[in-house]
């Protein structure tokens, strides 16, 4: 075998893992099936691929490390020429920080919240002896300086919870770059962030990582955002490399039929319908407040008509699931009223009659916890069945098959557990049980952000197929734009608290835009290369904000 | 900023102070109630009924109950603990040297038990599944399921009957030097710690192994910190607030359960005044007594609230 030159050289790389699944001997899985891959100094390579390709496995056995039961079973990982799957423990010690670092998906879990950040981000340094505590802190703020963090003197004087998630990423990457690594892994970076944040982010890890000339494997599902940052680009599915080629050839000349698919996703076709005559919910000037004081809702008013979709759209913490509480009576608004199917809905959820609870209902954006995970499938699917219309024996079990049929999933999943079901197909079981209730609207939390993309869109299309069938209304709140423009009649744009652009799709998406929504728009990554400089020459934002 | 643990720690105290009022209406509704009467245990069978009389004028026996109460909290909140009914001395006198014996007792078995048992909890996180880990958890377990008095004996017939290292009573009197007081409760003390140990020992343990599961955690593991480096660092100032709450109830349990243990080293401490007392139906030392276990508890469950309250960072630095 050829001696390794490249500074990351991955060999059939295997990994496997045992699986505990209730009530079944345990089971040693395959998750990674030989992948091979090299990477030279200063490139980075973007690592793509759906929920279980393997992308963060591979990511982290780079550093040979295995989260959880996870082992790498087969394969060498050289790293500046030796493997480092054989250097021991302590060998790893010495060659984690100094050639190769790690940025986690979620900096706020992954700093420890009882140590300041300047601690934590010069702790590696110091452990590893490469030099004094005042050499290092001065490095550490040229380095926040150059993330375009704010305050970067005083910055690392503070605790992990005084600052927010944009902030807490590019303290992440300041803590890898510290210690001068060959060579960072970046595992969904900037997948928790909201887009007006990300772009920023994203802008400020580019530029980081040219500027000290380190190699990165950039992790993501997000093909738009990982066509910004790398070099070149492996597809990964099912623990197996797809397609492997530089990012402009992935991006605009796929070879691998899968590669094409996620390159084309998000191209629903919806034509947007007029509106109606009468709503079917009118939420008329809401104003609401939690625990009294803190007032999260100022005169919201938005209309949903019989048959069509409204989108909800805005950040965290603009008040989109706020709105979805208030509606539901979760949270009874302080001011304003709710309308439903003609009628003034009660404030509060205990004054509402078993009518107005079936013809609203809801879905979660977490599939997982909102089912019952000790009940199957036609359990969970029967009782709003048997709750709102008495169904009992024959009669409900045709009313589930039918359900299961209608979210094209077919009776033999009827008793199934939700643990043996994928992510997409949790979420069809979640909208057969807002269905069974024969409602008149569905709120759909942000029904697709914990899915896959090709996934969601799977979810998207049947959610459309679902309206044409039962004429059922959509609250759709989300965050994601392009989740927008595949669903929506109508959009309304919340921006703390507040309604800030509210009409007909086309309308709302066509200029003259208002400043928050053109940003918005403006922060969605798009797939062609050189957007995200466009994108900041463009909005000019503030790099220093959120 | 700081206004809000003030504001938290002040709040504790304050809730702290009443539970002990409610605990001091507590000791003496159940004190009234205990059958028997004193003046006739005092004077005995043979008492005529005039003496009796005279004995409950003198003693305030028949004033109204919220009376005595009032006069008694009264006394309490002075300084005045009143007069044993027994001996006829000043209860706060006799109370003293017992109360700082058992302190001291307490003090000893704490400074060596505490940290060895964190010390131990740590060990075995860092050791985790492999043999330590399996030795630790074994012998103090084996520890705590022995009764306190077994284990007493065991080490007095060993090592004070057997090797003669130390004296199998441990008196102590006025004007003993530091050394010798040492000494006389090596014994008590080391029967104390393998007694509270076990519990410390496996709560620092799993609040230890709880934090280990976070993500930050794995952050410095890939920082190629040592093993004992992110324990010490990473995880156990995330788990201090459940530690400190063992912590304390042990140290309480250290001054107010040591009667067993009083009892077989003869030790002059609370636990031996309070039973002889309670024997005697003394009813003003029982009193006393109970309310200081009752202060000690419930000062000792305030320091731990203060102290969590402390290590949260998101109190202590408020964004």
């Amino acid at each position: 075998m050829a001696e390794p030159t490249a500074l990351l050289d991955v060999r059939d790389l295997k990994i496997g893992a045992t699986v505990y699944a209730p009530g079944e001997p345990p089971e040693d899985i395959t998750i990674v099936h030989g992948v091979s891959f090299t990477l030279e100094k200063g490139r980075v390579l973007g690592l793509i691929g759906e929920s279980g390709a393997g992308k963060s496995t591979i990511g982290l056995a780079s550093m040979a490390y295995g989260r959880g039961g996870v082992r790498i079973t087969g394969g060498e990982v050289y790293l500046n020429g030796r493997d480092i799957l054989k250097v021991g423990p302590r060998g790893l010690r010495r060659l984690r920080s100094n050639e190769v670092a790690y940025v986690a998906q979620s900096a706020a879990a992954s700093f420890n919240p009882a140590l300041k950040l300047m601690d934590q981000v010069v702790e590696a340094v110091l452990a590893h002896g490469k030099s004094g505590r005042r050499a290092v802190e001065a490095r550490a703020r040229e380095l926040f300086a150059k993330l375009k963090l704010p305050n970067p003197d005083t910055f690392g004087d503070r605790y992990p919870h005084q600052v927010s998630g944009g902030q807490l990423q590019r303290a992440m990457t300041a803590m890898a770059l510290a210690c001068k690594p060959d060579l960072i892994v970046f595992d969904e970076p900037t997948t928790a962030l909201d887009v007006t944040t990300q772009i920023g982010v994203l802008a400020a890890i580019k530029d980081a990582i040219r500027d000290e000339g380190v190699a990165a494997l950039y992790i993501t599902h997000d093909l738009a955002v990982v066509a910004q940052v790398s070099d070149e680009i492996m597809v990964l599915r099912h623990g197996r490399m797809v397609e492997h080629g530089d990012t402009r050839q992935i991006i605009e000349a796929p070879r691998e039929d899968y590669t094409r698919a996620l390159v084309s996703v998000r191209e629903i076709e919806h034509e947007a319908k007029q509106p109606g005559d009468a709503p079917v919910l009118a939420a008329r000037k809401i104003g609401a407040a939690y625990s009294g004081s803190l007032k999260v809702l100022h005169d919201v008013s938005v209309e949903v008509y019989p048959g069509q979709t409204i989108a909800v759209v805005g950040e965290s913490g603009s008040g989109k699931s706020t709105l979805a509480r208030v509606i539901t009576g979760l949270l009874p608004p302080s001011e304003g009223r709710i309308e439903f199917a003609g009628r003034t809905l009660s404030p509060a959820l205990s004054g509402r009659s078993k009518d107005d609870l079936r013809e609203l209902q809801m879905v979660y954006q977490m599939a997982d916890v909102a089912m019952n995970p000790r009940q199957t499938v036609a359990q969970i699917i029967g009782r709003p069945l048997e709750f709102y219309f008495g169904l009992k024996g024959a009669e409900k079990r045709q009313r589930i098959a039918e359900l299961l049929d209608e979210i094209e999933m077919g009776k033999g999943f009827a008793d199934r557990y939700p643990a043996e079901l994928s992510g997409g197909q949790k979420q069809r079981v979640c909208i057969a049980r807002a269905l069974a209730a024969k409602p008149k609207l569905i709120i759909c939390d942000e029904v697709t952000s914990a899915l896959d993309p090709l996934i969601a869109d799977g979810i998207l299309k049947l959610l459309l197929d679902l309206q044409k069938v039962e004429g059922v209304a959509y609250l759709f709140i989300t965050h994601d734009l392009a989740t927008v423009k595949a669903i929506a009649d109508s959009i309304a744009v919340m921006h703390q608290g507040k309604v800030v652009r509210y009409g007909p799709k086309d309308q709302v998406l066509s200029p003259p835009f208002d400043a928050y929504t053109e940003m918005l728009l403006a922060s969605v990554p798009e797939m062609h290369l050189g957007w995200l400089e466009q994108a900041i020459e463009r909005t000019r934002m503030k790099p220093a904000g959120h | 900023m700081r206004g809000a643990v003030a504001k938290l720690i002040a709040q504790r105290v304050g809730l702290g102070l009443l539970l002990l009022f409610a605990v001091s209406l507590l000791i003496f509704v159940g004190t009234q109630i205990l059958p028997g009467d004193v003046a006739q245990s005092i004077l005995g069978q043979t008492a005529t009924p005039q003496a009796l009389a005279n004995l409950r004028e003198k003693l305030g026996l028949n004033e109204p109950a919220y009376m005595r109460y009032l006069s008694w909290l009264g006394g309490v909140v002075t300084g005045d603990l009143g007069t044993s009914l027994t001996s006829g001395q000043n209860i706060a006198a006799t109370i003293g040297p017992r109360l700082k014996n058992t302190l001291f007792l307490a003090g000893v078995a704490a400074i060596i038990a505490v940290p060895l048992a964190i010390l131990l909890g740590l060990l075995a996180v860092r050791f985790r599944g492999r043999w330590p880990d399996k030795l630790i958890s074994g012998a103090t377990l084996a520890s705590i399921s022995l009764p306190e008095f077994f284990i007493g004996y065991l080490l007095i017939y060993f090592v004070a009957v057997k090797l003669g290292w130390f004296t199998s009573v441990s008196t102590v009197y006025d004007g003993m030097g530091f050394g010798a007081r040492l000494n006389a409760v090596a014994l008590p003390a080391a029967t104390l710690t393998l007694v509270v140990l076990a519990h410390m020992m496996r709560m620092t343990r799993a609040a230890i192994l709880n934090v280990m599961q976070s993500a930050y955690i794995e952050t410095a593991e890939l920082k190629g910190l040592s093993q004992f480096r992110v324990i010490l660092r990473h995880a156990f100032p995330n788990a201090i607030a459940p530690i400190v709450n063992v912590v304390m109830l042990n140290l309480a349990y250290l001054v107010v359960g040591v009667v067993v243990v009083e009892v077989i080293f003869v030790y002059p401490g609370m636990g031996q005044f309070l039973v002889d007392h309670v024997a005697k139906r003394d009813v003003p030392v029982v009193q006393a007594a109970g309310l200081i276990f009752a202060a000690v508890f419930i000062g000792l469950n305030i320091v731990a609230d203060v102290v969590s309250i402390l290590a949260n960072p998101r109190l202590r630095h408020p964004r």
